[in-house]
C-alpha cells in the first residue's frame, strides 16, 4: 500500500463559476423536503440517510425543513459506502466514515438516500448494496442536490435540486457551510 | 503504510491512527446481523501457522471472512513442513496457488520478514519467535485508546515474562508511539539481557518491584508466563512467581479505581493473574478479543483492499 490516503473530508477549494448560491441551495432543499413529504404522504416511517461526506449535512437540513413544515422530527442517519465501492482497487485505501442508523434500524422504513452530486451512479449502486446488508427497507428513494448527468449505471434520482448539464471534463464542486464554511455550487 | 506488517516499526503514528479509525467502524459491523463487508471479495488469504494458536488464527480467519476474503488455514502439524520441506519451499508452494496475502506465525524470530523477501504479496506477521506480534500490540493500543480516550501521557505497566514476550516488544513500540510512558516489571531472570541500554534507547522504565509501580499505573498489562519457551530455572516455583509478580487480589486493591487490566491470553489463572483480576469489572480481556477481530479486519483491509503497488515491495 502506498503512503497514507488523503482524508477526503477536507474542504473543497472554491474555484470556477457559481451556478447555485446559498439561497438557490436553500430553495432547492425546501422543494425537495416538500416533494419527499408529498411522495410519502407525510413523515411517517421516513428515514433520511446521508451519504458521506456532504450528503450527511444535506440530510440533516432536509430533516430540519420537514420538522418546520410537519412539526415532527424525522429520523436521520449516515451511510458510508467505502467498503462497497467497485473502484476500491484503483485507489489507496482510506479509513471509512461512520455509518449511523437510528436504533429502530431500516427494516420496513422509507429510506431516502441523500447525496450531493449524482454523476456516474456508482456511489448509489454501492449504497444500495450497503443498505441490503443493514436490513430491508420498504422503499428506497434518492434525493440529490445536483444531477450532472453521465450515468454509467441504470440509476436515477427521485428528487433533484438542480439538473446541471456538464461536460465530463468539467469539475463540479459543491461546498457546504458545515464542512467548507459556505454554501455554493461551482463549475470549473 | 508499508506493504507488509512485520513489525510496529513499519507503521508511522498516522498509520496507526488510520488503522484504529477503520477498526472502530469494523467494530460496529460486529454488532450487525449481517457481519459481512465486500471489500476483499475475490481475494484469498492464507493463515500459515507453524506454531500453535487458537485465538490469533481464528481472529484472523473471522476478520478475513467478514471482509469476504477466502481464508485458508494451514498449520505446520500434518503439513509438508513436518515432512521436512524447507520454509522457503512451503511458502513458494503456497503462494504459487495464487493467494493475495499471507498471515504467518513462526517460532523463529525474523521468519515473517524473511518470507516477505521471497514473495511479492503482503505478509502480516502474526508472531515470530520472541521478536514481534504487531497486530496484538495494535489491538491492545486500540482497546486502551477506546477505554482511556488517549494514551498521551498515560502510564502503562507491563508485567511478567518480558524475555520471551513478542507481545511486549511490539507493545512497548506501539504504546510509546502513541505517547504513553511504559514501565516494565519482571523478575531479574525474566528481564532480557541488555535491557538497560534498550530501555534507555526506547524510552521505557524497568523495575523489579511490582508493588512500587502498581499504584501509579493508568493501565496494567499482564503477560503470560510462557512455560513452553522456558527450559527451566527462571523462577523457583509458580507460587513464588505469583507472590512476587502475580496480579493477586491484594495487589488489585492497590490500583487506582478504574485502572484497566489487560492480558493477551491465554491466561494462566492463579499464576500471573488471579481470577479476581481476570474477571474484575475493569478487566478488558474480552474487549481485547473482540477488538482483535476489528483491528485485524482493519489491517487486512488496508494491506489488501487498495491498489496493488509493487514499487516498494522487496520482491526477490
Amino acid at each position: 500500500m502506498p503512503t497514507h490516503a488523503p482524508i477526503p473530508s477536507g474542504s473543497i477549494p472554491a474555484a470556477g463559476r457559481v451556478v447555485l448560491d446559498a439561497d438557490d441551495i436553500n430553495r432547492a432543499l425546501i422543494r425537495i423536503s416538500h416533494e419527499i413529504l408529498e411522495r410519502n404522504k407525510g413523515a411517517e416511517d421516513l428515514l433520511l440517510l446521508g451519504l458521506h461526506t456532504r450528503g450527511v449535512p444535506l440530510a440533516q437540513r432536509i430533516a430540519a425543513h420537514i420538522a418546520t413544515v410537519e412539526g415532527t422530527t424525522v429520523a436521520t442517519g449516515s451511510l458510508d459506502v467505502t467498503m462497497y465501492r467497485d473502484d476500491l482497487r484503483s485507489h489507496p485505501t482510506r479509513a471509512p466514515h461512520r455509518t449511523e442508523v437510528p436504533a429502530g434500524g431500516i427494516d420496513g422504513k422509507t429510506v431516502v438516500l441523500v447525496d450531493d452530486v449524482l454523476y456516474s451512479g456508482r456511489t448509489i449502486r454501492a449504497a444500495l448494496d450497503a443498505l441490503s446488508d443493514l436490513g430491508r427497507p420498504a422503499v428506497v428513494r434518492l434525493a440529490v442536490l445536483v444531477d450532472r448527468g453521465h450515468r454509467e449505471l441504470p440509476i436515477r434520482a427521485d428528487h433533484v435540486g438542480k439538473n446541471l448539464p456538464t461536460a465530463r471534463s468539467e469539475r463540479v464542486s459543491l461546498r457546504l457551510k458545515e464542512i467548507d464554511g459556505e454554501d455554493g455550487v461551482r463549475i470549473a | 503504510m508499508n506493504r507488509h506488517l512485520l513489525s510496529i516499526d513499519d507503521l508511522e503514528v498516522a498509520d496507526i491512527q488510520q488503522i484504529f479509525a477503520t477498526a472502530a467502524e469494523m467494530h460496529d459491523v460486529q454488532r450487525r446481523e449481517v457481519k459481512k463487508l465486500p471489500a476483499l471479495r475475490g481475494r484469498t488469504v492464507i493463515n500459515l501457522f507453524f506454531e500453535d494458536s487458537t485465538r490469533t488464527r481464528s481472529s484472523f480467519e473471522i476478520a478475513g471472512k467478514w471482509l469476504s476474503a477466502d481464508v485458508i488455514n494451514l498449520s505446520a502439524k500434518g503439513s509438508s513442513a513436518s515432512k521436512g520441506e524447507s520454509l522457503r519451499d512451503t511458502v513458494m508452494t503456497v503462494t504459487a496457488m495464487g493467494v493475495d496475502g499471507l498471515v504467518v506465525r513462526h517460532g523463529a524470530s525474523g521468519a515473517a520478514e524473511q518470507i516477505s523477501r521471497w514473495i511479492d504479496i503482503p505478509v502480516i506477521n502474526a508472531g515470530d519467535g520472541t521478536h514481534e506480534h504487531p497486530t496484538q500490540a495494535l489491538l491492545d493500543g486500540y482497546t486502551l485508546t477506546r477505554k482511556l480516550g488517549t494514551l498521551e501521557g498515560k502510564h502503562v505497566v507491563i508485567v511478567g515474562d518480558v524475555t520471551h514476550s513478542r507481545v511486549f516488544r511490539s507493545n512497548v513500540k506501539c504504546l510509546t508511539k502513541l505517547g504513553a510512558s511504559v514501565s516494565v516489571v519482571a523478575p531479574p531472570t525474566l528481564m532480557p539481557s541488555g535491557v538497560a541500554d534498550w530501555s534507555k534507547a526506547a524510552g521505557f522504565a524497568t523495575s523489579y518491584d511490582l508493588d512500587a509501580v502498581l499504584p501509579e499505573a493508568d493501565a496494567v498489562m499482564m503477560l503470560r508466563v510462557q512455560r513452553e519457551r522456558m527450559s527451566g530455572g527462571f523462577f523457583p516455583t509458580a507460587r513464588e512467581y505469583t507472590i512476587g509478580y502475580g496480579l493477586t487480589r491484594n495487589r488489585l486493591a492497590t490500583l487506582k479505581t478504574g485502572t484497566p487490566i489487560l492480558h493477551p491470553g491465554p491466561m494462566n489463572r492463579g499464576l500471573e493473574i488471579s481470577p479476581d483480576a481476570a474477571d474484575a469489572a475493569d478487566s478488558l480481556v474480552l474487549d481485547q478479543v473482540s477488538a482483535g477481530v476489528a483491528v485485524r479486519m482493519s489491517v487486512l483491509y488496508h494491506l489488501l483492499a487498495g491498489e496493488t503497488d509493487h514499487t516498494d515491495g522487496a520482491s526477490a
